[in-house]
């Protein structure tokens, strides 16, 4: 952000009976900004109030320089993508495209050259003649994207664009669809509950829970220093809030040395594949150490994942034969280390 | 499928309570449709459907009941899209109103017509003087109270295919730019048509079998006002079997609009 001007500027303020949704949110033109977040915690609700589809209680919403809350969905020049697509039933993959040219007034024919050469960019020239039915779900996807696209938008908005999508057809439409918003000049709203999907897709972060922002970043900054439990949860770390003093943060009882100079309030982060598990306490190295005691085991990808409860509680990630060796069960007290240098600190 | 779960399942003895009344009830409905196929003359049949006057009520009855549906679709199908997308005030009050017609006896709707708009109507009294139109006792008036009577069905049968219709395409329309005259046009009218055409169907069967409010507001005047059920209730006083060949052309029909609504509209196995 910074080097490209702010297309779309928008305060969203939405207030339900037990609910409030209030973010901020800055797009730069060709940005693609992912809003991240558990269920239920507003995104949908804030991707519906860019498009005008649910009232905004407060707030604004600029793009280009001009106010766009007081326009109606139809008038926003803005692009949807739905999580389901809602592609016309009724109407084959061309005819979908070619609605929203229809409905700013181009002619039919027009309208289906413009939808044409969209759906030739897509990739799916062939399938014109075919019914949203006889589309698999990646090529449902596309031709969604094709129709949002065909309105020349200056705002696209994504809703989940890949969760309806198995695994194998998700990994070639993300590539796909992060080709596609690459080529686009607007500003990109997505939002989704897939960390990996905003990595890959977006250039730029925001968490949001209950209704507010609570971290945004580079997707990079965000899964090296995340600020809330969600997002430590999502990127796979252990994240512990303490109070620094110089290189090191005290975590309750614990004290972690850390490499960075950090001073107050402040974040230790460290992945679960940093922790090493002993017997007994181990000596040597100066680490940070601490008892702990086995909450679970579970397997993790090729490795154990080990839930352990104390002092503090962490994950740390270990090898099958470590868990042999060592053998691990269930309220066992074991010795957890980490190393200085895999830890991340930062100011809270 | 589920034919064969429940013959594959052990059922114990049918109790009589049910069986027999339900036999009864059976026999009841169909042995007067059996009698009439029974009692029909068969032999003088082609003679008596050339008949002109049978002739003539049959074409009156499709073109009333025809133009009596296209007026019901004209302003039932909008009046269904404000009930079920529109929030006013006294909503539910309306849909209370517009569903009187189905259970209000057709007679006491053909006088309401009469009082409303009759010559000396509170309506019909100023068609006369302004435009010279009076609607009683015409063909028009058989279309007025067919309409009545039938637009209730389509209104509810398009309403309910409305409110189960998926709100999410239109506001999908809305985001590419449609205006909801062009939603309702391009999206809305084609997801939500086969309840419209259900609904039409039901509502011709309806106008087309129309007899207390018709006879009450536009009388019983061959080639003009009588349709089919009107030249059967006539007929039975003066000839029987005519009555009879009327009934099993009304019957017909009947069981047409049945066996295209089980087929294509209506899912029930």
């Amino acid at each position: 952000m910074g080097e490209q001007p702010v297309s779309l500027h928008a305060h969203l303020v939405v207030d339900r009976p037990a609910f409030r949704l209030d973010v901020d949110l800055r797009v730069a033109s060709g940005q693609v900004v992912a809003l991240l977040g558990p269920n239920g915690a507003g995104k949908t609700t804030a991707l519906r109030a860019l498009a005008g589809l649910t009232a905004l209680s407060g707030g604004h919403i600029t793009l280009d320089d001009r106010p766009l809350h007081p326009l109606t969905a139809e008038q926003r020049p803005i692009g949807m993508v739905f999580q389901d697509y809602l592609l016309f039933p009724h109407l084959s993959a061309l005819e979908n495209v070619a609605f929203g040219p229809r409905c700013q007034g181009a002619s039919k024919q027009e309208a289906r050259r413009t939808a044409s050469a969209l759906l030739e960019r897509v990739g799916l020239a062939a399938y014109a003649s075919a019914k949203p039915r006889q589309l698999s779900g990646g090529q449902a996807q596309r031709v969604a994207l094709a129709r949002a696209l065909a309105v020349e938008p200056r705002m696209l908005l994504l809703d989940e664009p890949l969760a309806a999508l198995d695994a194998h057809t998700r990994l070639e439409i993300r590539s796909h669809l992060r080709h596609h918003l690459a080529g686009f000049d607007g500003a990109t709203v997505l939002v989704t509950h897939d960390p990996l999907d905003a990595m890959v897709l977006a250039d730029h972060l925001v968490v949001v829970e209950d209704g507010a922002v609570v971290q945004e970043g580079p997707p990079a900054e965000v899964a090296r220093r995340p600020r809330t439990d969600y997002v430590a949860r999502l990127v796979g770390l252990n994240l512990y809030r303490g109070v620094a003093d110089g290189r090191q943060v005290r975590v309750g009882d614990v004290p972690f040395s850390v490499t960075e100079q950090v001073e107050g309030p402040a974040f230790v982060a460290f992945s679960p594949a940093a922790v090493a598990l002993y017997r007994s306490r181990p000596d040597g190295t100066p680490r940070n150490v601490w008892q702990a005691r086995i909450e679970g085991i579970e397997r993790h990808g090729d490795n154990v994942r080990v839930h352990i409860d104390g002092p503090i509680v962490a994950s740390a990630d270990i090898t099958t034969a470590a868990v042999a060796d060592l053998d691990l069960a269930r309220g066992q007290r074991v010795w957890a280390s980490v190393k200085a240098n895999e830890t991340h600190a930062y100011p809270a | 499928m589920t034919a064969a779960g429940r013959e594959d399942r052990v059922a114990g003895r049918l109790p009589w309570v049910l069986v027999v009344p339900a036999l009864l009830g059976m026999v009841f409905l169909v042995l007067p449709l059996a009698g009439l196929l029974l009692r029909a003359p068969w032999s003088t049949l082609p003679r008596r459907l050339a008949e002109p006057q049978v002739l003539e009520a049959l074409r009156l009855s499709l073109v009333t009941a025809t133009v009596a549906t296209l007026v019901c679709l004209v302003l039932g199908v909008p009046l269904a899209w404000l009930l079920a997308r529109a929030t006013f005030p006294g909503r539910r009050l309306v849909r209370a109103l517009i569903t009187v017609p189905l259970v209000l006896p057709p007679v006491v709707g053909g006088v309401a017509l009469l009082l409303v708009l009759g010559r000396r109507g509170l309506v019909g009294q100023w068609l006369d003087s302004t435009f010279g139109v009076t609607l009683p006792f015409t063909t028009a008036g058989v279309v007025v109270a067919e309409a009545f009577v039938a637009m209730p069905f389509l209104v509810i049968s398009v309403e309910g295919a409305l409110r189960a219709a998926d709100l999410r395409y239109e506001e999908a329309a809305a985001t590419l730019g449609a205006s909801r005259w062009t939603v309702f046009r391009r999206v809305t009218l084609p997801l939500v048509a086969p309840g419209i055409i259900a609904g039409a169907v039901l509502c011709w069967a309806r106008a087309l079998g129309e007899f207390g409010a018709t006879i009450t507001f536009a009388g019983n005047f061959p080639g003009r006002t009588q349709t089919m059920p009107l030249a059967v209730y006539l007929a039975l006083e003066t000839e029987p079997e005519a009555a009879i060949v009327l009934s099993l052309v009304l019957l017909v029909v009947s069981v047409v609009i049945l066996a295209s609504l089980r087929d294509r509209w209506v899912n029930s196995p």
